[in-house]
């Protein structure tokens, strides 16, 4: 029953928008953090999505009851957030003397972090669970009348 | 005369397979919606409905005359072909999904898969009818 297949799927979905949520929010959360080196600043962490195939996985999961075998093109694809990159934008220097992390010129380096491109990021990213919330709803009152089917 | 079952719900069961795995393909689109490089997929439903309705019924299927008649609702194995969305505006990162297209599709796709379940149900409903001699 395909119909099932959609919540993996949805689900995966889920699961990468929120951890690009989670990504969002500590960027945000350390926008404005200052560090006595450039190395050392907390510089912009981004995930990279990937699709995952789950074509090979047909047969030993849920669904193939149904005299549904192999998948050739692959129709069943979740998605799975591949690794997270530090951006590397330079980092801004900031003459601030008094600072106690302040290096030997008196400089402390900030965040490279976007706020505006967080913002973005972070309503994409909501809009887009959203999405896969609405297409699991939906596909669980499907499932639902299915279930239902011939029982008046 | 007997009574098939598989005869008496007629295409509505295999266009309610080949909407629940239009749902999957749909789905997966709209779950990629922020992937790089990812490809929108649909299907021809019209292409894949007639794949799939000649497919059980051909004269290919029984070799001999005592063979059984394997019906229709037995074998989508090979599957409704997945075709390439074209992108009304494509976008830098090689993605093609568009989600508002994807929802509409979705959405359509839906209320297509209630219409057959209610006309499954009102079959049923029929046959229940007809055996009980209402």
């Amino acid at each position: 029953m395909s119909l099932f297949k959609v919540f993996d799927v949805s689900g995966s979905g889920m699961n990468a928008q929120q951890t690009r949520l989670n990504t969002v929010a500590s960027n945000l959360a350390n926008a404005e953090t200052v560090a006595g080196s450039p190395e050392a600043a907390y510089r912009s962490r981004q995930p990279v999505f990937a699709s995952v195939l789950q074509a090979a996985q047909q047969g030993q999961g849920s669904g193939s009851v149904m005299g549904n075998p192999g998948q050739p093109d692959g129709t069943n694809v979740g998605v799975q957030v591949d690794e997270i990159v530090e951006s590397d934008a330079p980092v801004q220097p900031m003459y601030m003397p008094n600072h106690p992390e302040a290096d030997d010129e008196g400089y402390v380096y900030r965040s490279n972090v976007n706020s505006v491109e967080e913002m973005t990021n972070m309503i994409s990213a909501s809009r887009s669970y959203q999405n896969n919330v609405e297409v699991m709803n939906t596909s669980k009152e499907l499932l639902l009348q299915t279930l239902r089917l011939g029982q008046q | 005369m007997s009574l098939s079952l598989d005869k008496a719900f007629g295409t509505q069961e295999l266009a309610l397979r080949l909407r629940g795995e239009r749902s999957q393909m749909l789905a997966s689109n709209i779950a990629n919606a922020d992937t790089p490089n990812f490809k929108a997929k649909d299907m021809d439903f019209q292409a894949a409905m007639q794949a799939a309705e000649s497919r059980g019924t051909g004269p290919m299927q029984a070799t001999h005359e005592k063979h059984f008649n394997v019906s229709p609702g037995g074998g989508l194995d090979g599957d409704p072909q997945a075709l390439y969305r074209v992108p009304h505006g494509p976008a830098l990162d090689g993605n093609t999904v568009e989600s508002h297209v994807e929802q509409a599709k979705f959405a359509e796709n839906s209320v297509q898969y209630q219409a057959s379940l209610t006309f499954l149900g009102d079959r049923i409903t029929g046959l229940l009818g007809a055996i009980r001699g209402e």
